[in-house]
């Protein structure tokens, strides 16, 4: 979902940049606020923001035949809630910017909007309603996780066909041709990232249970029974 | 427990064959490359040259491949740590306490 350095023309650069860069401050806001009202998210906060780092380094092939990489923002987004992951997001991008060469300074911008931004709302909005609708906590995060995969990528694909729109097909055109690049590959990827979700919320729903107790992930309960876990 | 271990060991083994299975199915039919560079190349057939150049790039293969490790390691030993710590801080409390007290 790298767009990669100088691929984006000058004013799609900054008009992403521009687009990203209040949900980057108001993340930013949002990681401090908790840190100060709440010093034992820290932990938690770390865990975050490592997941991302972790799935984001690693490229994984797929059945297409072409390989691509997880985004790890979904669980961020379900514990401390998208904002969050804005700013998290946004430093894996730039740590990749600068060191690796994967992604770039002037589609910093549109890398942000995709990969920090529209990612964690979008896995956190199909948690919120896996739960309302009734499921517990690991099916809500294996489809938090999923789709906040998916949905990077489709907006990555969308990006790049607003910036290069077919000559024949136009936009249209253009953005049928990237997600034939981007989101097929990434179907699979998205479900081992759900099912690593999984992985890692049944870990936090034994040893952090005070934690995912206090922002709302499990409900308190006064007998945690092992059939409650999931819930 | 051993329930739950079985469930994780499932899990485990489902992600592993994810990505395990494209690549022994096909037989070393495709090459892989990252969707990322399929992009680019797309958009350079169509004419754009880019316009900036990274600050820095990684000067062979080798060392970007060293330096993606790195950011796995940095994410997977910060990771470790803080789920080693959580499970060490329920141990403590258990064995301060009887694990049915509030």
């Amino acid at each position: 979902m790298h767009i990669a350095e100088g691929f984006l023309p000058a004013p799609h650069a900054v008009g992403w940049t521009v687009a990203a860069a209040p949900f980057v401050v108001h993340g930013a806001r949002a990681v401090v606020r908790e840190v100060r009202e709440h010093p034992e998210s820290t932990l938690l906060l770390g865990a975050a923001g490592a997941f991302t780092f972790v799935l984001s380094a690693i490229k994984l092939p797929s059945v297409t035949g072409s390989s691509s990489h997880p985004t790890g923002t979904g669980a961020g987004a379900v514990l401390f809630r998208p904002p969050v992951m804005a700013l998290l997001g946004t430093v894996v991008l730039l740590f990749q910017a600068l060191l690796l060469a994967h992604g770039g300074l002037t589609t910093l911008g549109a890398n942000a909007f995709a990969f920090a931004v529209v990612g964690p709302w979008a896995g956190y909005g199909a948690y919120r309603l896996t739960r309302a609708l009734g499921a517990g906590l690991l099916p809500g995060v294996f489809v938090a996780l999923a789709l906040a995969d998916l949905a990077t990528y489709v907006t990555t694909s969308l990006q790049l066909a607003l910036a290069f729109p077919d000559a024949a097909s136009g936009v249209l055109g253009a953005a049928g041709k990237f997600l034939g690049v981007f989101a097929l590959t990434q179907v699979p990827l998205a479900v081992g990232e759900g099912l690593l979700g999984v992985l890692l919320f049944r870990v936090l729903t034994v040893n952090a249970r005070p934690e995912l107790e206090r922002l709302g992930v499990l409900r308190p309960a006064a007998a945690a029974e092992p059939a409650e876990e999931a819930r | 427990m051993s329930r739950g271990r079985l469930v994780t060991a499932l899990l485990v083994l489902a992600v592993v064959a994810l990505f395990a299975l494209p690549l022994a199915l096909d037989g070393g039919a495709s090459e892989y490359a990252g969707t990322d560079s399929a992009a680019t190349a797309a958009i350079e057939e169509s004419g754009y040259t880019p316009w900036f150049e990274s600050v820095f790039s990684p000067s062979s293969a080798e060392v970007e491949s060293g330096l993606f490790a790195l950011q796995a390691a940095l994410g997977g030993g910060v990771l470790g740590y803080v789920l080693g710590r959580l499970r060490g801080r329920r141990a403590a409390r258990e064995q301060a306490a009887p694990p049915d007290a509030p």
